[in-house]
Parts: C-alpha cells; structure tokens; sequence
C-alpha cells in the first residue's frame, strides 16, 4: 500500500517541474440538450411595434452554430426602411411610455426579469448554440447577469427623482442602440433595462452573428405584455446599424462595440443634439505584484483572458508579471492552462468554447501570426481541436514588449501577452501606456500598494486581486479611447436622462 | 493748462497666458481690440496654432500635480483666487463695463457673481466625490466604490455670447472644470478678450500653479480646431463654438474630437439666450469625469 | 503494513532543510509563503464544484471515492461489537454486490486498534487510530506520545494525530514542530518502519486560509505523511475551499521537494456528490499521482452508503434507498 520514496540524500536539488498527469478521471460528454433552445424559426423578421414583421428588403443573413458551423437560422439584413418603421414605432410608443408612472414602467421590467428566470435555462442553450461559449458560462453568467440588470434597473423607474439629476428628469425619447455579439443578450439587458427604467424607447440592433436570444427576449416582450413599440428589434449587419445610429428622430445612440466603429459613430452624430454612450475596446493590465496572492492570481489571469474565449472588451490580455516570480507565476499559468478543457459549448464540463466566427478566427491568427513574426514567443498547451466550427487553443506569448502589436491591438480572442515591470511606478507606466483605458488588474497583498495602483492606473474599472467581476450596481466603462459615458448602477441612468 | 501737461496713463500690454507665464504670441502678432464704437482699447496678442500646442504641453505638465493635489488644497486656491479678484474689482468692472457696453454698476454687480462663482466653486472641490461617487452594493463578497477622477486637459472655446460672458461666463466654464482637477487651454472670445487677459494675472498671483489655465487670445478658428484635433487633449467644452464660427464649425470640432473619442460638452442650441448670471448647476462640474470603480474581496 | 518514513523528519530538500532551525526561521519562512485570497479561493472551488459527473466517470469516481474512505468511528459510545461490525462492512460493504470495493481503512480509538486489526486480518485494508489526545489535543507531549505509541503496539498503521492549535495561533510555531517530529518518532515501530502519520489541522479553529497554509507547510517539512483538514468535532469541517488549499500546498511542497504528501478532507463529507466535488479538485489540482487511497482519503461515515446507492443506481438502472444498504 504504502510507497518507499527516496531518502533525503536523494531528493533532487532543483525544484521539480510540476507536471499534471492526466487520464485516469476522464471525464465523460455532459451535454446540455439542444433542444432545450428552444423552436428557432427557419427565417426570422423584425420585431417591430410589438409584431414580427418582414423586411422591406428582400437580403436575408444566416447565422451560424459556431461550433459546428451548421446554420440555425436565416434572418433579415434590416433596411434604411426597415429602421425607419422601426424607429416610427418606437417614437408612437414614446409619448404613452414616458408618461407611464415609473412605478408601471418598474412592474414592467420586473415582469421581464421574471420571465427571464422561467426561461433561463432555454435562454442560456440558445446563447451557447448562436454564440459558441460554453453552457457553464451562458448559464452561470450570462443569463444571470442579464436578469440582474432589469430586476435592478426596474427598481430606479420610479425613484428617479432620488437619482441625483434633479427633480422629474426626463426621458431622452428614442434610444438606438447597437450591441456586439461577445454577450449578446447581457448587452441587451445593459442597454434595454435602464433605457426603459428612465422612460426611453428602444430600437436595437443585435450583432449580425448573434441575432437569435434578442429575437427570443422579443418574445418575452410580449409575453410580459410590454406596451407594442416600446422595445422593437432589428436585426442586420453594419449597414443596419449604421442606418439606426445616423436615423434623426433618435435621440439616444449606445454602442457597444469596437473603436473604429465607435469613432465613426462619434463623427456622424457630431453637431446633431443626440446623445452618445459609447462602451469599446481595451487593452487591459493584469498587474501581478511578487507578494501577490498566486493561486488565485493564477485564476485571475485564466478568467482575465480566457474568459468567453477572450471575447471581452475587458480582458486582461497583458499580463504585466514582477520579473522577480516571473517564472514561477508563468510554471503555474501554464501548468493551469492545461487543464482548460476546450471543445463542445453545450458540455457542461467546457471551459473554453468556439470562436464566434470564421472572420474573428482569422483576426486571432493574423494577429498571433504578427506577435511569432515580431519575435514574441508563443505557447499554447497541447489540446485536440474539434474537426469542425472556429477554434482556438488558449496562448500564451512571452518575450513581449510595448511595442509588439498583440502588446496593443485588442485580440478579441484567447491570447495573453506576458510583459514584464520591475516597480510599481514602471508598472503603473506601461499598464497606462495605450489609448484605451477600460480596466485592469492588480495582484498584491499589500493594503496600501493596491490604493495607490487604483488611484494611478488609467482605467474606468480596476480590478484588485479579482477580475472580470461585473454587477448591475457597478459602473462599468471606460477612460480614453475606450469611450464615454457608463452603464451600470446610477451613473448608467445619466446616459437615458435629459439631463 | 495743456494737454500735454496732464500725467500721461501707463498702458498695459495684454499677453497670453500659458503655464504660469504671459508670453507674447509666438507669431509676435497682434489685433486690434475695440469697443462698442469702434474705439481701439488695447492691442491682443492673435494666439497662433503654436501658441495653442505650447499651451497644451504646459496643461499636460500641470494635471499630475493639479489633479493630485487634495482637493482641500484646490479649494484653498480657487478660494484665494476669489480673494485676489476681489482687490481687482473695479478695474475688471471698467473692462467688463467696455467689453460687454454695459453701464459701470451692472458691470461691477457682474464682477461681483464672477468672484461670488469662485467661491462657490471653491467650495465643491472636495465635495464632488460624494455626490458623483460612492459604494456599490454588488451582489458579492467585494467591497465596491466609484470614484471620480479628472479627464485631463480640457479644451474651452470661451462664452461669445450672453449676458455677463466676457468675465462672468468665462469664470462659469473654467472654475468647474479645474475644481475637479483637471487642467485647461482656453480659447477666448475673439471680440473681448482683455478682462479674460487680466484675469491671467489675477491666476497667476492666486497660488494655482502654471499650467492649470491657459488662455489664448485670437482667432478661434485657429485656435480651437487646434485644441479639437490635438490627441493629447482629453475633453472639449464647445459652449462659445457657435457664436464664435457657426454651427458648422462647432459640429466640425465635435467630428474632429472624435478621432481619439474626446469627450465633447455641446454648446447651447441657441447661444444667443444664454444668460451667465443664472446660478449655475452641478453641469459643468460633472461633465469632464471618469468614473472609476474599484473592486477588491472581502476575506480573511 | 508497514513502511519505512514517506516522509522522513529532514528529508524536505530544495533549500527547505534549515526552516525548522530556530523559532524566527521557521516563522519567517511560514509568513513568506504567498497570501491566500479567501474571495477567489473559494470561487475557485465553486467553480470546480460545477463539474458535471457523468456515467463512465461517475462510476469510475464512486468506485474511487469508496476505495479512498476512512471508515469512521470516533464515539465515546464504540464498543467492539461497533468496530467488529463496521469492519465488516469494510471488507465487504456492499452484500449484495461483491464487486464493490473495500474501503481504504478504518478510523478507530487507539484502543479499537486491536479490535480492528483482527476483524480485517488478511485483507488490505488499512487500521487507522486517532492518537494525541485527540480530538483537542489539549494534554502534555508525554501523554500524547504514549497515546500514539500505545496504537502502534496496538498495530496501527496509520496515526491521525491533532496539532496543538493554541501554540499554533499563539505563533509558537516551532513548538508545534517539534511536536510533530515527536509524534513521527513515536510512529517508529521496533523494525524500524513508520506508522503512516496523518497530521489534523482542524482547520475549522485555524479560521484564515492563510493559517492552513502555513500549518501544512509545517506540517509536511516535520514529517507529516497525509495532512488532514479536521477531526469532525467541531463546528466547522472539511471544505471544498480548504481541501483545495491543502492541494495547492501538497503540489507545491512536491514541485520544491520532490516528495509526495497525501490530503484527507474528514468531516460533514455525506454525500457522492460532495464526493465528486472532492475528486475533482484532486483531478485538477494534482492530476493522477494522487487519484488513489495511497495520497487521498475521505475522513467519513455515512459517506460510504450514499456511495454505495449511487453505484446500485448505476450497476441496475434503478434509484436504490435505505433499506437496500447496510447501517453499521
């Protein structure tokens, strides 16, 4: 039973490299079933003044299962039309809405919260299956943070004279909002939630890869019994998009999304009086200090950057190591990243999903193949890609400087760029050193240390010793080029009041 | 008795105002400042591109030590600035009186609310954190707080228009924005820079350190799409960018803001109604801020 | 069985071997060994508590889990017909289906050593005995020593011994060393082999993840063979959170030494589905080297029958109850 090791004299020396042997637990496919999705249609229209309705056009996009690359669904590619019936509709429903009570508005929203939870578990496989993240995390994240934002926002709809913009603020009219397709429908909740608290009415644009659970919440719409036009759906790529944020009789433009898009956004609307909330790209320091706590920084880092296959604006994809536990903070990380268990979105045991789409798959790889020609080193740990659908293996690429491109182009994929500081000061430095400003990390027990690297570090969000913590009652956005305005909490009501 | 026998008035020579120093315009132009009748006052100094760009730098210089400074000590030295226009009164009283043609008492009564914002902007300085940040209750074991924090370098193309612009409106657009910390280039009005000019010298023996307001006296055609494209500049206050160059030019300044996603304050959609004696709200004070938000475990 | 130390007093190298020289050594070493976040710790163990167990693997982990069990029995009330039944049990705890496999060992009072080691004569089956004065551990060293030598003499071959907790959190730290040292020799049988040590934190009193930290690592330089969360005794006992950790420190302690040392969570573990929670952890925190009762054990008692409903579930596709598993 018991096993003879070696004597003292005998150990060896040299710390041993820990190597996790694996095989004898294997564990078997837990799959989340399919058909828990749902009905999704063969062809999807809008969802306009409360009615799905056809396109005025006749172009119609597919969505596709990203881990299977089979297609779901077809929908339409929304017309200048399309949007203008849209917005028409949302403008009728404006004048009834806004002078709704704000305790009726709350009812509302607390009904679609309710709603929300019946159908969580369908709301989170069919997120999975259009999306191509794991069910853990549409189930235990997405879904659940959604409802949060519209039990929270539904409580501020007749509080809102409290809500320190004055008495009686008044809605802005008719939101356009334009979501992307990393949190499809928790970006919906963050724009829809506080845009309906404050009296707004929406036109919402999903991304053109992720169109299918804001068509499914058009449905709980109507079964929460939501006022027709209050919210309409229109669905399409760019094109769509654009013709919403540029349509005049909006009043309210939310983006989120990347900078380019964000920035021209910004140009279109110039000199016109609506207003403009803009959540877009980061380039986020994950800072860990040699007195960090390790093991959890080492989990800070994996939910940083691997985290929705690192399909989040806020990922923490330089990771800035004090050179004196550089090697033992990267022996951990590695030997960590390979027990990422990569493959099927709808397996429970999942950690790491597919690749939204084919055209994001090849900006990862065009962008890792920039950082193994700009002479960074790259590491990935051995794992078997499925045959079909986009995947990326978790990587890491060391020997980084400032001035690498995957030190400052936003990735948007699985890729962590390991730089190295030697004190605070230098840390603080190269963390700042990018245009974008949305969030960081730091890793240190030390009280003090971690204040003054708050208070130093250029980032709407810091993080210490955690990461990627998101919370209704949070502000979260953006400094710089990361864009302006916040959702979130009270300050998020400011971006849907005339105020 | 003679003209020439009457004592002889010095007269001042107006400069720009850019870190802590009163420079000449690099292009050592000036233009002719005038009053109602078309009487010359003073010659200006025509603030150039460069001059703006010098002005950004010595902004940019002065945000770590304005905006870390505590926010007790800015209140002392926005206080003190109030204290310093308050021995100046009646000389600002005569350059609004001339700048704006209005009667010597309405003139001082307008310099009277112009010292009187200061104060009341002093006294925000270490108060803005409470009513614009606070602690989150999130669903969690973390401690969570908001907090504000400055923009940086702010870009104001001066009030043109509305009663009490030429000092009183001026001092309603950059006591806010710096009470907060950040720092300041100003493009002042065009048609009445001279009591926008002396309050330089009045900023300059307040203890508000170099840098902290800039003030740039000229064409603001030159000057603002100067400040409105230049990266290093964080946020724009386009209040006198209409009735300075016309809609269009004020939403060419807000486009341009957009390359590098400034922040912008609209100007009024009708300028022309503006009236700077209406008291002010918390606006301005709020409108060049970050929120930052900070998470942190709770755990033993 | 027996064996020579695992875990010999001294053996601990890459550059561990002077820790222990003085009080101010070993202290300084125990507060240079990086914090615990509590907040993530425990994240991360609920996110490990999600794995979803199924078919294959859940059969292969009950099976597992029932080899890894201490069979328990810690009360003033045992008698040998108690430990007689429950060694029964041991060595054939599923009657109805003698595929089942035997449990890891049984956990008795010193003075149930003899008792047991007879009722599982000719099996493999391993007799635990709590020793030191357990479970407070609150009697003076030549006490707890006699108590640990007398469940050698007895035949143990394990010992589950209490760590002073009062010296620990008063921060006399080598005390507490030193008193393990003693215990190991203790565990030294005439032949010269070692009884197989097991040193209970009990964590539950530790309150902070970083007094589990220090105190396994102190633990494992003295000698420990298997570090133990807890006795069962008190209010709070074996955690996800706080297995976790000792896993952490276990893998860490081998990547520095070499040397492997075992964990045993023990205490308020009731059901398979804790279990697998467990043997997940170990799966992804260590891998293979520890998936067996030679570097993993279950501290329980009721444990075992929920397995045992489990594995009837799965061997005859029908929810098995109570009555169709044996209480001893």
């Amino acid at each position: 039973m018991a096993k003879t090791n070696k004597k003292a004299e005998e150990q060896p020396v040299q710390p041993v490299q820990p190597v996790r042997k694996t095989g004898l637990f294997e564990y078997a496919p837990a799959p989340e079933s399919p058909a828990a999705a749902g009905d999704i249609a063969t062809s999807y229209g809008h969802f306009i003044g409360g009615e799905f309705v056809d396109s005025s056009g006749s172009e119609a996009l597919k969505t596709v299962n990203p881990a299977t690359e089979q297609v779901l669904a077809e929908f339409a590619q929304g017309t200048e039309q399309d949007v203008d019936r849209a917005v028409a509709a949302a403008r009728k429903a404006f004048t009834d809405w806004s002078a709704l009570p704000g305790s009726e508005r709350a009812k509302y929203l607390f009904r679609i919260a309710r709603i929300m939870q019946e159908r969580s578990r369908e709301l989170a496989v069919l997120e999975s299956i259009d999306n191509g993240k794991p069910i853990r995390e549409s189930r235990d994240f997405d879904v659940p943070t959604a409802i949060s934002y519209f039990f929270y926002y539904a409580g501020w709809a007749d509080k809102l004279d409290y809500a320190g913009y004055g008495a009686n603020p008044r809605p802005l009219g008719v939101a356009g909002q334009v979501i992307p397709w990393n949190f499809p429908l928790m970006m919906l909740a963050w724009k829809i939630a506080p845009a309906l608290a404050t009296g707004n009415t929406v036109v919402l644009k999903p991304a053109e890869t992720t169109p299918l659970t804001a068509l499914r919440f058009a449905e709980i719409c109507r079964q929460a019994g939501l006022p027709k036009g209050v919210v309409n759906i229109v669905t399409g790529d760019g094109r769509t998009g654009a013709a919403l944020t540029a349509h005049p009789d909006v009043n309210k433009v939310a983006f989120t999304g990347s900078t380019p898009v964000g920035r021209s956004i910004a140009k279109q609307i110039a000199g016109t009086r609506k207003k403009l909330s803009l959540e877009l790209g980061g380039k986020a320091a994950n800072i860990v200090f040699d007195d960090a706590p390790i093991d959890q920084a080492v989990e800070g880092i994996v939910n940083g950057i691997f985290f929705n296959q690192g399909h989040v604006c806020c990922a923490g994809s330089r990771l800035l190591v004090q050179e004196s536990i550089q090697d033992e903070l990267l022996d951990a990380l590695k030997r960590r990243m390979g027990t990422l268990r990569l493959g099927d979105p709808l397996d429970k045991n999942t950690d790491i999903g597919a690749i939204n789409s084919a055209a994001q798959l090849a900006r990862i790889t065009e962008l890792t193949a920039i950082g193994e020609a700009e002479g960074a080193e790259r590491w990935a740990p051995e794992c078997e890609l499925p045959g079909a659908g986009y995947w990326f293996r978790p990587t890491l690429f060391t020997g980084v400087s400032q001035a690498h491109r995957i030190a400052r182009d936003e990735v948007f994929g699985p890729v962590l760029s390991v730089l190295t500081f030697r004190t605070p000061t230098e840390a603080v430095e190269k963390a700042n050193n990018t245009p974008f400003g949305l969030s960081a990390g730091v890793w240190t027990e030390k009280g003090s240390r971690i204040l003054w690297m708050a208070n130093q570090l250029k980032a709407g969000v810091v993080w210490a010793n955690t990461f990627n913590k998101f919370d209704p009652t949070s502000p979260f956005g953006g400094y710089k080029e990361s864009g302006y305005g916040r959702e979130g909490g009270r300050h998020g009501l400011e971006a849907y009041l005339d105020v | 008795m003679s003209e020439l026998t009457a004592r002889l008035d010095v007269m001042k020579t107006y400069k720009l105002f850019v870190g802590g120093k009163f420079p000449r315009s690099e292009s050592g132009r000036v233009y002719e400042v005038t009053d109602s009748k078309g009487q010359w006052l003073a010659n200006a100094p025509l603030g150039t591109r460069k001059d703006t760009r010098d002005a950004v730098l010595a902004a940019r210089a002065a945000v770590k030590g304005w905006s870390g400074t505590t926010a007790y000590n800015r209140g002392q030295v926005l206080y003190r600035v109030a204290e310093m226009l308050q021995g100046r009164r009646e000389q600002f009283a005569a350059e609004v009186a001339t700048a704006e043609n209005i009667g010597g008492k309405k003139a001082l009564a307008l310099v009277d609310q112009a010292i009187d914002r200061w104060v009341w902007y002093a006294g925000w300085t270490d108060k803005v954190a409470q009513i614009a940040g606070g602690a989150n209750p999130v669903a969690g074991p973390f401690f969570n707080l908001s907090v504000p924090e400055p923009s940086g370098v702010i870009g104001i193309v001066a009030p043109q228009t509305g009663y009490g612009y030429s000092l009183l409106g001026l001092i309603s657009v950059i006591a806010p924005v710096i009470a907060t910390g950040n720092t300041v280039v100003v493009a002042l009005a065009a048609d009445a820079p001279l009591p926008a000019l002396s309050l330089g010298e009045v900023l300059a023996t307040s203890d508000l350190p170099g840098g902290v307001v800039n003030l740039i006296s000229g064409r603001t055609a030159d000057i603002a799409p100067t400040l409105a494209s230049h990266q290093d500049v964080n946020g724009l206050d386009l209040t006198g960018a209409i009735a300075a160059d016309g809609p269009g030019a004020a939403a060419a300044l807000e486009a341009s803001a957009a390359d590098t996603l400034r922040r912008v304050l609209r100007p009024a959609v009708d300028p022309s109604a503006l009236d700077w004696t209406v008291a002010p709200t918390t606006d301005r004070l709020l409108s060049f801020l970050e929120t930052k938000t900070v998470w942190h475990p709770m755990g033993i | 069985m027996s064996t020579v130390a695992a875990n010999a007093p001294g053996a601990a190298g890459g550059g561990l071997q002077d820790v222990a020289a003085s009080e101010a050594s070993l202290r300084r070493f125990l507060h240079g060994l990086p914090g615990v976040d509590a907040v993530g710790l425990e994240a991360r163990a609920a996110s490990l508590g999600t794995r979803s167990i199924k078919t294959t693997a859940k059969a292969y982990a009950i099976d597992l889990a029932i080899s890894m069990i201490d069979l328990t029995t810690l009360e003033g009330a045992d008698t040998v017909g108690k430990v007689r039944a429950l060694c029964t049990k041991a060595r054939n705890p599923d009657p109805s289906d003698p595929s089942a496999p035997r449990v890891a060992a049984i956990c008795v009072y010193p003075d149930m050593v003899a008792t047991a080691k007879a009722a599982l004569e000719g099996t493999a089956i391993q007799v635990a005995s709590v020793a030191t004065a357990f479970p407070a551990g609150r009697a003076a060293l030549p006490v707890k020593l006699a108590d640990v030598a007398d469940a050698v003499a007895a035949g143990a071959d394990e010992i589950d011994m209490v760590i002073d907790r009062g010296a620990f959190l008063s921060g006399r730290y080598l005390s507490v060393f030193e008193e393990i040292t003693a215990v190991k020799e203790a565990c030294r049988r005439p032949d010269g082999t070692y009884a197989h040590l097991k040193v209970i934190f009990e964590t539950g009193e530790l309150q902070t993840y970083d007094n589990v930290r220090r105190a396994s690592w102190l633990a494992m330089l003295a000698g420990a063979d298997f570090i133990k969360t807890s006795t069962g005794k008190v209010a709070v006992n074996a955690t996800p959170p706080v297995t976790l950790l000792m896993l952490e420190a276990v893998r860490d302690f081998k990547a520095q030494t070499g040397i492997q040392i075992g964990v045993k969570p023990a205490g308020g573990i009731k059901t398979t589905k804790d279990a697998m929670k467990y043997l997940v952890m170990v799966n992804e925190t260590l891998g293979d080297d520890w998936l067996s009762p030679e570097w993993f054990r279950f501290g329980a008692s009721s444990l075992l029958n929920d397995l045992l409903m489990q594995r009837q579930k799965l061997t005859t596709g029908r929810y098995s109850g109570p009555d169709y598993v044996t209480v001893d």
